[in-house]
Order: C-alpha cells, then structure tokens, then sequence
C-alpha cells in the first residue's frame, strides 16, 4: 500500500486477517499492489541532477521511466505509459510509485509477471482509479507480463536501457548493505492486525 | 530529446492559461512564468512560501510547486508544539503516485497546523497561497527571512528553471 492508504478502503479485510497476508505500507505515494514470488521489482533512486534536463517532479519522472521502458519493450504489445501506469494495450502490467526530497528521487515499479486470480480477490476497486480503466473489475484490467517477454529477456532489456543513460556496476544485494555506514531506519512497515481491524471499525 | 519537446509544448500549453492568469492578481508580470508570485512573501529555493506577521510566520507551497506536482490527494503535517529547522522536511504532500517533502524555509516551533487539509487537500491547489497553507511557525531566527528570495528573485528563479529543463 502507498503511504497515505486506507486498508480498510483498499482490501477485503476479512480474507487478509484470515489468509494472514502480510500488509505492507510503503514511504511512497501511489496504490496497492498484490506482490508474490514472481513479482519484479525495478528501482530507481537518484540524485537531483543524475538524469540531466529532468525536473525532480511526479510527472517529469513519470514520462522519463516511460521513454526508458519504451526501449524495453520496443515493438512488443503495443506497449505505453498509460496516465500513470505501464500497460499493454489498456491493460495495466506495472505499477508505479515515486518519493521526492529536496536533493534525491526515488521511482519504483512493482511488475506483474504473474499473478494467481485468487490473490487478486483481496483488493478492492479503488476509489480513486485511472479513466481509462473505465471501471473494470482486476481481472480485466491487468495482464501478465510473462506472456509479452521471457523473463530473462525483461532484465536484460531494462539493464540494457538503463546503461543509455547511466554507467552500470553489479553488486549482490549482500554487498549492498555492508556498503552503508549510516544507521538507517525504514518507513514502510508491515501493518499489524489490530491496525486493519481498527481501520475497519473507524470506517463503520 | 523528447522530454525537451515535452517539456516545451506543455509550456505552450501552459503559456495560453497563464496569459489568463495574468489578468487575475499577481504583483508582478508574468511575461515567461506559468504560475502566481504575490508580493509580501519570502520564497525558498525549493518553492515554499513564508508570510511574516507580527511574532507568526505561516508556511505553504507555491503555486509553482502546486502547478508541477499535481492533484494533491494527501498531505501529511506535524504536530503542533513540534519544531521545524530551516531547509529541513516537515512534512509530504502525495500527488499522482509520488510523495513530495516539504521543506520549512525558516526554524522555529508549530504553533498551528492547518487541520483543513486533512479533509481537502485540494486547498494546496486551488489556493496555494491562502485557504492551502500548511503551517505556522514562531520564528526562532527572525533572520533566516533575510536570505530568502523576494517575489522578483523568485519569479526569476521559476523562469530560470523552467527554461532549464
């Protein structure tokens, strides 16, 4: 969930509590996405001044993560940045969401790569939702992204494309924590229980 | 290449509402800049406002800002009795998928907090500069208002920046 999300607005609470499906609410803006072992995440964090010409608001991000995907996915399924959301066609595959600050950027995307339908039966239709998803339930409005790409081509393109416009080193995620020396502590966080049962009641 | 021709014919676009704008209330002219500057305010360098009257400072975004980020559909406060540090966060605004710090642009303690913008965040929109302020402050360094942009600096400012980009 983004930051400022109501779970109570957003999920069926009751298959949550049951199911014990974890809820997580992000630092960043935007929705509620439903993340499994098949999801792919992609995350930009930048500086200011790290994507020349491009000013560090919503919108600006927006289009420059849609041209950098468009070499992605450069003539397959008709893909476009779609208001606010990476689709094939109309049907939604990724969704986005952005942290500013005064001197950094962050931009992320959860990718759909595969979904179970069972799953998608937690959200609610949110109140508030793109027009051009005409208030379709989930399952007409999202598509899985394996049947667009192999996998393995999907990363390599976005490496590929991000190496147009940046200089690219790996690391393993292992190394990327000892790396920070400062103390750090997150915003997101799992909501317990009792903060989605009482987000309920609050709502009656 | 294509963000500039983005960037330039969203400010065509732009440059027809504001030539309308530029009827209403601004002090200052708006040849090349898309968004309201008033006169009597301080402006900081990451677009929020300071109005300074008496021993109470009150703190918003501009309508630069406003213009750039979007609907706002949340905005996220501090307490009153709280402190706020020249430069630093103090609160978020949440447009169109992204959260935006806001910063104070000068240091001093809460003294209200507008509780409107829980309800309607949109005041941030429609009236940047009035029903959509955010904060006010006691100044603890009366000061820190010296080395803040006036309405001219800042109009500049936005225009330099626009044209930057």
């Amino acid at each position: 969930m983004g930051v400022s999300g109501k779970p109570a607005e957003l999920l069926e609470i009751e298959p949550v509590l049951r199911d014990q499906v974890p809820v997580i609410r992000r630092f960043t803006g935007g929705g509620t996405v439903v993340v499994d072992c098949g999801t792919i995440f992609v995350t930009f964090i930048c500086n200011k001044e790290a994507v020349p010409d491009l000013q560090p608001y919503p919108r600006p991000i927006m289009s420059w993560s849609g041209l950098l995907y468009s070499k992605v996915f450069q003539g397959i399924g008709d893909f476009h940045l779609r208001e606010n959301d990476y689709v094939f066609g109309n049907h939604k595959f990724g969704g986005n969401a952005q942290s500013i600050t005064k001197s950094r950027w962050i931009h992320h995307t959860s990718f759909l790569w595969d979904f179970d339908v069972r799953n998608m039966t937690y959200l609610k239709l949110p109140k508030r939702a793109p027009a051009y998803r005409s208030a379709r339930g989930h399952l007409d409005f999202i598509c899985r992204m394996k049947d667009y790409m192999p996998r393995s081509i999907f990363i390599d393109k976005t490496v590929e494309a991000a190496s147009t416009q940046f200089s690219l080193r790996s690391f393993e995620s292992e190394e990327i924590e000892t790396l920070s020396e400062t103390e750090f502590h997150p915003s997101t966080r799992l909501l317990s229980a009792e903060e989605l049962e009482a987000d309920v009641i609050a709502g009656r | 290449m294509a963000l500039r021709m983005w960037a330039s014919s969203t400010a065509n676009a732009l440059k027809i509402s504001c030539a309308s704008k530029a009827h209403l209330s601004p002090a200052f002219s708006l040849s090349r800049c898309f968004s309201t500057v008033l006169d009597g305010l301080k402006y900081a360098d990451s677009h929020e406002w300071v109005k300074h009257e008496g021993s109470v400072a009150t703190i918003g975004i501009t309508d630069h800002a406003q213009d750039h980020l979007g609907e706002v559909v949340f905005v996220e406060l501090p307490e009153a009795g709280g402190s706020v540090s020249k430069g630093k966060g103090f609160g978020a605004v949440e447009s169109v998928k992204a959260t935006s710090d806001v910063n104070s642009p000068i240091s001093g303690e809460v003294v209200e907090v507008n509780s409107k913008l829980t309800e309607t965040p949109g005041l941030i929109n429609s009236s940047p500069y009035e029903d959509g302020w955010m904060i006010k402050v006691k100044p603890s360094s009366p000061s820190e208002l010296e080395s803040l942009m006036g309405p001219k600096e800042y109009t500049k400012f936005c225009e330099e920046e626009d044209a930057a980009h």
